[in-house]
């Protein structure tokens, strides 16, 4: 128990992440690195960057999963010892955002592996990945973080000119 | 394991068969060196880099089908998501080609809308730059220096903010002008800020100029010749560090450069075709980018910055070029007299110039792959795109470089074959 505890704690005190890319536009990615540096600097917070997935503790994943990216991320997750962690940043991680609707079936990343934290925004700010770091550090600690369940919206009772629209 | 066959290497016929055994390293996709999937596969003998193949096609996601099913001004959103580096760019070149077919029905944009929209552009090199800057130094261990550049990024991301509302994908091209109007105040606060920004920079090239660190890493690193940059259709700061004078923003000047900007714009070029010439191009660049910023605040006209447009686009193929940060950025438009395009073709800059990697790579150590590598500035998100293959035997691929006489040859055998075929 007191071991637990231990890990525990050294867990909340250090995540090290890996950064993966499934095929997002950059913009998110420039938002993770921004808050690795002296603005934001997650530093502090003990969250450092590390080259292979072997070595960290959570993934931090960016875009849509495309189709090419989709068994690599798996792979991935597999190497990443666990207990791992995953936050989906972005609009096309947490449900494919623009391409949503694209012919190459890009779904958000929670099709291939589990999810943790999604951290919605084109590109979120980084204010708010460092509140969705903060929200996974209080999920270690065993705190409650808010579940939003999504609701899904018919759009096609809003349309009231239907041809207008149609493709 | 199996036993492969070990290839000697003879001494007395020196064939490609019978040289020594090379080993073949691949880069990627996920790779602590790249920001992006992508994937190299390095051919190596010894330290030695013998042979790179760049593969890419991780990041298709299909936008250029994707834009035929919106309408123009959803498109602008789309279109800005290509990458989140270079967005504005990318807008900037799908309104030049609206507005150009529009411009033969009449139809003209605010001048002030040119000027605001220019500003956004050299803010978003200035911003693109000092990210390089950053890279650049992390991949050869300079991590101080990518800190430092980092923070003082911040404040062209802080006007960026101040001026869109946005701090990466900014969402303010509009087709016929833009969407925010920008206040004395804001014209202020930039010209403040670009003179600061300068400031940093300066210490940022002296630094760069001097420090060993650097110097020693970069100097005689990733060589391009001036022939072969123009052999593999390089564009933007990498041609123009091989003393090529390329930049769209003169030869072809779109927007507020078609005005009196041209004339204090500057070609910059340097001549020791290595990474420390790209260093020394890129930073140059971005201290003329904050000058060229300052300028057009301080000639900026008055007047309204959006004139509607009509919603349907006439018949017309257009092409429209822009510079964007990393070169050369070619939108290909065709509309058919309806509110959303029959066909866009978008080709970026990384896509010019990923073959010259592998020339660039060629007889290096496999240490200085990864800084000639980001020396290109690559921004995969922009080039990926896929090939399809249409064969008639599928199964079977074929290469298709006959002259004309094989062709005549193959038709006539084709036709004999498939007498009874008709149209």
């Amino acid at each position: 128990m007191v071991l637990k505890k231990i890990v525990n704690w050294a867990r909340v005190k250090s995540p090290w992440i890996i950064h993966v890319n499934t095929g997002g536009c950059n913009g998110c990615d420039i938002e993770v690195v921004d808050v690795l540096t002296p603005r934001y600097d997650v530093e502090r917070l003990g969250i450092l960057i590390q080259g292979s997935p072997r070595h960290a503790d959570v993934l931090v994943v960016t875009g849509p999963a495309t189709q090419q990216m989709k068994s690599r991320l798996k792979l991935l997750w597999e190497q990443t010892p666990d207990p791992k962690f995953v936050i989906a940043i972005g609009a096309c991680a947490c449900s494919g955002g623009i391409f949503r609707h694209s012919y190459i079936p890009c779904l958000g990343i929670d099709t291939v592996i589990p999810v943790d934290i999604y951290i919605p925004g084109c590109p979120p700010k980084p204010e708010a990945i460092i509140f969705g770091i903060a929200q996974l550090l209080a999920k270690l600690q065993g705190k409650d973080t808010p579940v939003i369940t999504p609701k899904e919206i018919d759009l096609k009772s809003h349309i009231k000119d239907k041809e207008a629209f149609a493709i | 394991m199996a036993k492969k066959k070990i290839k000697v290497a003879s001494p007395k016929t020196g064939c490609a068969a019978c040289m020594p055994n090379t080993m073949e390293i691949p880069l990627g996709p996920q790779h602590p060196a790249l920001k992006e999937p992508e994937h190299f596969l390095l051919e190596v003998e010894g330290e030695i880099i013998v042979n790179v193949t760049p593969r890419i096609g991780y990041v298709h996601r299909g936008i250029e089908k994707l834009a035929e099913t919106k309408t123009y001004s959803q498109n602008l959103t789309l279109v800005e998501r290509v990458c989140g580096i270079c967005s504005h760019v990318h807008s900037i070149s799908l309104v030049n080609a609206v507005e150009g077919i529009l411009s033969k029905h009449d139809f003209e944009v605010p001048e002030r809308a040119q000027y605001i929209r220019t500003i956004i552009l050299e803010l978003e090199r200035v911003h693109s730059h000092i990210l390089w800057l950053g890279i650049a130094a992390h991949e050869i261990g300079f991590d101080t220096l990518f800190m430092l550049s980092w923070r003082d990024r911040e404040l062209s991301m802080d006007l960026l903010e101040e001026i869109t509302g946005n701090r990466v994908n900014y969402g303010i091209n509009e087709i016929g002008g833009i969407r925010r109007n920008m206040t004395k105040e804001q014209l202020d606060k930039t010209i403040k800020y670009m003179h600061l920004t300068i400031e940093r920079l300066d210490r940022y090239v002296e630094i760069c100029l001097k420090e060993d660190t650097i110097r020693l890493r970069t100097q005689g690193v990733g060589i391009l010749l001036p022939s072969k940059a123009k052999e593999l259709c390089t564009c933007g700061p990498t041609a123009r560090a091989s003393g090529l004078a390329v930049d769209i923003r003169y030869d072809d000047p779109y927007s507020a450069y078609k005005g009196a900007l041209r004339d204090i714009l500057k070609v910059v070029t340097y001549d020791t075709n290595d990474v420390f010439s790209r260093v020394v191009v890129r930073l140059i660049e971005t201290i003329e980018a904050c000058k060229y910023i300052i300028w057009l605040v301080e000639n900026m006209p008055d007047g309204p910055v959006f004139a509607k447009p009509p919603r349907k686009i006439p018949e017309a193929k257009i092409l429209s070029r822009t510079e964007a940060p990393r070169g050369e950025l070619i939108h290909y438009l065709w509309s058919n007299n309806t509110n959303k395009p029959y066909r866009l073709k978008i080709t970026t800059p990384t896509l010019a110039n990923i073959l010259s990697v592998s020339e660039m790579l060629k007889g290096d150590y496999i240490a200085d792959s990864t800084i000639s590598l980001a020396s290109i500035d690559p921004c995969f998100s922009c080039e990926d795109r896929m090939i399809t293959i249409i064969n008639k035997d599928r199964r079977k691929s074929k290469v298709w470089t006959w002259n004309f006489d094989q062709l005549r040859k193959y038709s006539r055998e084709w036709n004999a074959k498939n007498k009874r075929w008709k149209k």
